[in-house]
């Protein structure tokens, strides 16, 4: 197939082929969506490789993410700064990151940063607390969601040191077969 | 790997380590494997600071829950900055934060690649980016590395490896993506470097870039051929539609289509190449009689203008095709065209089909497995709470509504949990009463103890036993009629062709039925429901419908022998059976409320159509190959007794042909006629699966051997933090005593 682009350079997209789970085609691909969240601030030409941050909240309006609870925290995590504003190597490694092909211990790696909202390298009681009321949007009581983090820190928690390490939640993806399947962005 | 830990006891001195502060060393409080992790952090701290005084005052400190919680080093005091130096070094502290840490690991990974150590140690097993101490090769890595020395190393070792395990080592590592465009770029330049550097020497470089080359050259073969398959899928955005508004849960129906579609065309494909080619290539004499016209009902039918054709078994001879004549005694000459090479069509027809069915069975068999093996774990039935919290949320699901009814589930699964040791404990029970397919009267009984739980998942289980209890008898009375009677009352005529004929109509009617439910039970259903009942859209029946599927995909495989084009048909089929459903999915249903569980449903689907379905399929084949025998008027096998007599004649033949090929005939005799084989080979399968089971037994042994021993270690961690702080406390106190002493005396003397 003829790739006329002239996005990127041919080492440029070789570079990225082979540190993304994803083929040429794919990166273009994506190349385009992201051009398409903000088409006077990203350049056609990336061969100088401009550096150009997408606002987070161009971002978070994407169809694939607007409606994800978590959405704030995965552009957190993956933008440079920490502050959901994403270049392009942020965007696509995020959606490498998401797709089907990325092994289980990187997801269960990101996951765990993206659950761990104050950044202190454990998922403590407040983070789970935060986690609980997001997934159900609040309509749990405050004596419930305290109940069900003191639940999923003792099932979790393998040192018993009041919070979940990075190896503990490790242990528990592995017996969370659905993991694979749920941690997965299509784009 | 046992060699004791010999270290000399030294801090160095840090810039802010002046002063009257000593080092906890000097107590011999702590332990002597703290020091080499304190040295390589200490320099990174010095740079950073004390991570602990920046954290947000968000969290509040988890009040006595019955562990043992730490007295008190979060809280930003005064007094102890030598312990919260200590403390921020630890290396638990580093996750998620360091680079080095995660440069670290990966170096240390790659290294043991690189040399291949072939005993799989315990410490292979560990999979966290905490740099623990069994990671560290404390006797060669004796001096503190900066991050740029490491990564440097990384780099190095890299590009030791070869190239398709490099990308795949990069491809994993938790580090941004301009990070990896780095390492990339530095590995190929000093490999680069390298290879110009050592020149033509040798053989060995040589093989080394011959393998390397061949590696590439796969490794690109195998990313095209993954493009290129990519392409032919056209049904990626339709499959993100449906998992953007539905979930997981009905996606892997659709899933599940596409790999019944992969296993027809597997199928299809040697029937295609040695019998159906072959036999339209060499056409039989013409059959006497007129041929009839086509008329619209052979569509459905499969009879009239289709039952002398390929289709069916009838129409494929008996003899050899392309045979190198004999020219005949008075002279003659033979004709042209029969050159080539000889095409016994029995025996074809007999190893085209039975080595299809193998390599299905085989395709099955790995498939079942991998998903068991990724669906089921050891020791799972533990922590629901803490896997629905983290591992629930379907970040697929797009649309508004749907993911409505996801935090929906989420709420109601998280204040009323049901307990995964009952849900396990029932699960038993329908999977066996499927396996023994006993009498009425038991799975009655058994089915009444169990309605008397109320579980929304076991009554989904139950239904889909129950539909397909009643499918497979209602196939296993069919295939009773065909083979038992059907063969006696057709004696004189083409009794497989009648077969292949009732199959194909069992299979366009299945379809039809199928069109029917799908425009009543969804169409019609939602109609009535909005406007009559007022109540909602009906839920897609994702039980049914795979049932459904599992259902088609049998009558294939039992119509197979007696007609070959049977999985095009399906082929076709599925397809249609693709468009209309998710047709009727997008406009008349709506996601499921009840929680299902995507993985262990595509293991239930595949269990399902491998053990009664393909199972049943291959016992109803090796029936009709072994003891049926064959009708004498039509068909590859007219002039035998049995179909397999068939291998039995060219096993004979082979005899007669002379001693270099007498290998197959002995291998005939002794190890496929003789039953002590048989005996033999189950035999070590009972032990292989034995073994096996102790195995696991061990594992799960090992396992809960691990867990006290990080309850211990988390236990161990906190005392030493304790005793720390205690330490640090009572040297300020007598410091600050010392001070006022001092200050007195001044006092006193300036007085």
């Amino acid at each position: 197939m003829g790739n006329k682009q002239t996005v990127f350079t041919h080492e440029q997209l070789e570079a990225y082929q082979d540190c993304t789970f994803f083929t040429r085609k794919e990166i273009m691909r994506l190349f385009y969506r992201y051009q398409d969240l903000a088409p006077q601030l990203v350049p056609l030409d990336y061969t100088s490789c401009p550096d150009v941050k997408v606002p987070y909240e161009l971002i978070s309006s994407m169809p694939e993410l607007k409606d994800n609870p978590f959405r704030q925290r995965i552009a957190q995590v993956f933008s440079e700064d920490g502050d959901g504003h994403m270049t392009l190597d942020n965007f696509l490694d995020m959606f490498s990151v998401m797709s089907e092909m990325a092994p289980r211990d990187l997801k269960a790696y990101y996951a765990f940063k993206i659950y761990d909202f104050n950044n202190d390298g454990y998922i403590c009681a407040w983070d789970l607390e935060q986690t609980v009321t997001k997934l159900t949007r609040g309509e749990l009581s405050a004596e419930e969601v305290s109940l069900v983090c003191e639940k999923v820190l003792d099932e979790a928690d393998g040192d018993h040191d009041g919070r979940l390490s990075l190896e503990d939640f490790q242990n528990m993806i592995l017996r969370a077969p659905d993991f694979l399947s749920t941690f997965h962005i299509r784009i | 790997m046992a060699q004791p830990l010999t270290f000399v006891l030294s801090v160095p001195e840090t810039p802010e380590d002046h002063g009257p502060e000593p080092s906890p060393y000097d107590e011999s409080e702590v332990h002597d494997s703290f020091y080499q992790l304190i040295q390589e952090q200490s320099q990174w701290v010095a740079e950073e600071g004390l991570e602990l005084q920046q954290r947000e005052p968000g969290p509040p400190e988890t009040p006595g829950s019955g562990h043992q919680t730490l007295l008190g080093p979060e809280d930003p005091l005064v007094h102890s900055t030598a312990t919260l130096r200590i403390l921020a070094s630890m290396p638990s502290r580093t996750i998620g934060r360091s680079r080095g840490a995660i440069i670290s690991q990966y170096y240390n990974r790659t290294v043991r690649l690189r040399r291949r150590v072939s005993r799989p140690e315990l410490r292979g097993v560990g999979r966290s980016a905490r740099p623990s101490l069994r990671l560290y090769d404390l006797e060669l890595d004796p001096v503190a590395l900066e991050e740029e020395e490491k990564r440097f190393l990384l780099v190095k070792e890299l590009q030791g490896l070869p190239v398709a395990q490099r990308d795949h080592v990069l491809r994993g590592m938790p580090l941004g993506l301009a990070e990896k465009r780095c390492l990339r770029e530095e590995s190929r330049t000093l490999t680069r470097k390298r290879r110009g550097r050592r020149g033509r020497r040798g053989l060995l470089p040589c093989c080394g870039r011959l393998r390397d080359a061949c590696v590439l050259a796969l490794h690109s073969l195998g990313l095209g051929l993954l493009s290129g398959l990519h392409a032919l899928m056209p049904w990626r955005y339709a499959l993100k539609r449906i998992g953007g508004q539905f979930g997981s849960s009905v996606l892997s129906y659709f899933l599940f289509l596409k790999t019944l579609l992969a296993f027809n065309a597997l199928l299809l494909l040697p029937l295609l190449a040695f019998l159906v080619g072959v036999q339209a290539a060499f056409p039989p004499p013409a059959s006497p009689g007129a041929v009839p016209a086509f008329t619209g009902l052979e569509l459905l039918t499969g009879a009239g203008r289709f039952t002398h054709t390929v289709m069916y078994y009838g129409y494929y001879s008996n003899t050899t095709l392309n045979q190198p004549c004999v020219p005949p005694l008075d002279g003659g000459q033979c004709s042209r065209e029969a050159d080539g090479l000889p095409y016994n069509m029995p025996l074809a027809y007999l190893f085209t089909v039975g080595v299809a069915f193998f390599i299905t069975c085989i395709t099955l068999v790995y498939s079942m497995s991998h998903s068991f093996g990724e669906s089921y774990r050891v020791g799972s039935t533990a922590g629901v709470h803490a896997v629905t919290v983290f591992c629930s949320w379907d970040h697929k699901v797009t649309q508004k509504r749907a993911s409505r009814v996801q935090h929906d589930n989420i709420r109601t699964h998280l204040k009323s949990p049901v307990s995964t040791e009952q849900e396990g404990a029932l699960l038993a029970l329908p999977t066996v009463v499927c396996v023994l397919n006993l009498g009425a009267p038991y799975l009655y009984r058994c089915l009444a103890a169990l309605e008397r739980h109320d579980s929304p998942v076991l009554e989904v289980y139950v239904a889909i036993c129950r539909n397909l209890i009643l499918k497979m008898v209602i196939l296993g009375i069919l295939c009773y009629h065909w083979l038992g009677r059907r063969v006696g009352v057709l004696k004189e005529q083409c009794w497989e062709n009648f077969v292949g004929q009732e199959l194909y109509r069992l299979m366009v009617l299945d379809f039809i039925f199928v069109l029917l439910d799908t425009l009543f039970g969804e169409l019609v259903w939602r109609l009535i429901s909005e406007k009559k009942l007022k109540r909602e859209k009906p839920e897609f029946d994702i039980a049914g419908n795979v049932l459904e599927l599992i259902y088609g995909q049998t009558l294939t495989w039992l119509g197979v022998l007696f007609s070959p084009l049977l999985p095009a048909i399906q082929i076709i089929k599925l397809l249609c059976l693709f468009y209309i459903k998710k047709t009727s999915l997008m406009a008349n249903c709506q996601a499921p409320r009840r929680p299902w569980l995507a993985s262990h449903m595509s293991t239930v689907f595949v269990s399902l159509l491998c053990f009664p379905s393909f199972l049943g399929a291959a016992v109803f084949l090796c029936y009709a190959v072994w003891q049926v025998r064959p009708s004498s008027t039509c068909g590859p096998f007219r002039t035998l007794d049995t179909m397999y007599e068939a291998g039995k004649v060219w096993v004979r033949r082979l005899e007669q042909a002379g001693p270099s090929v007498s290998w197959v005939p002995w291998i005939h005799r002794y190890l496929v006629e003789n039953t002590f084989p048989v005996y033999l080979v189950s035999a070590l399968l009972l032990a292989v699966i034995y073994l096996n089971i102790q195995v696991v037994k061990g594992q799960r042994r090992v396992m809960y051997l691990l867990k006290e021993q990080i309850s211990n270690e988390g236990e161990d961690k906190i005392f030493l933090i304790n005793k720390l702080h205690s330490v640090y406390e009572r040297k300020e106190r007598r410091a600050g005593r010392t001070q006022e002493a001092e200050q007195l005396a001044g006092d006193l003397d300036t007085w």
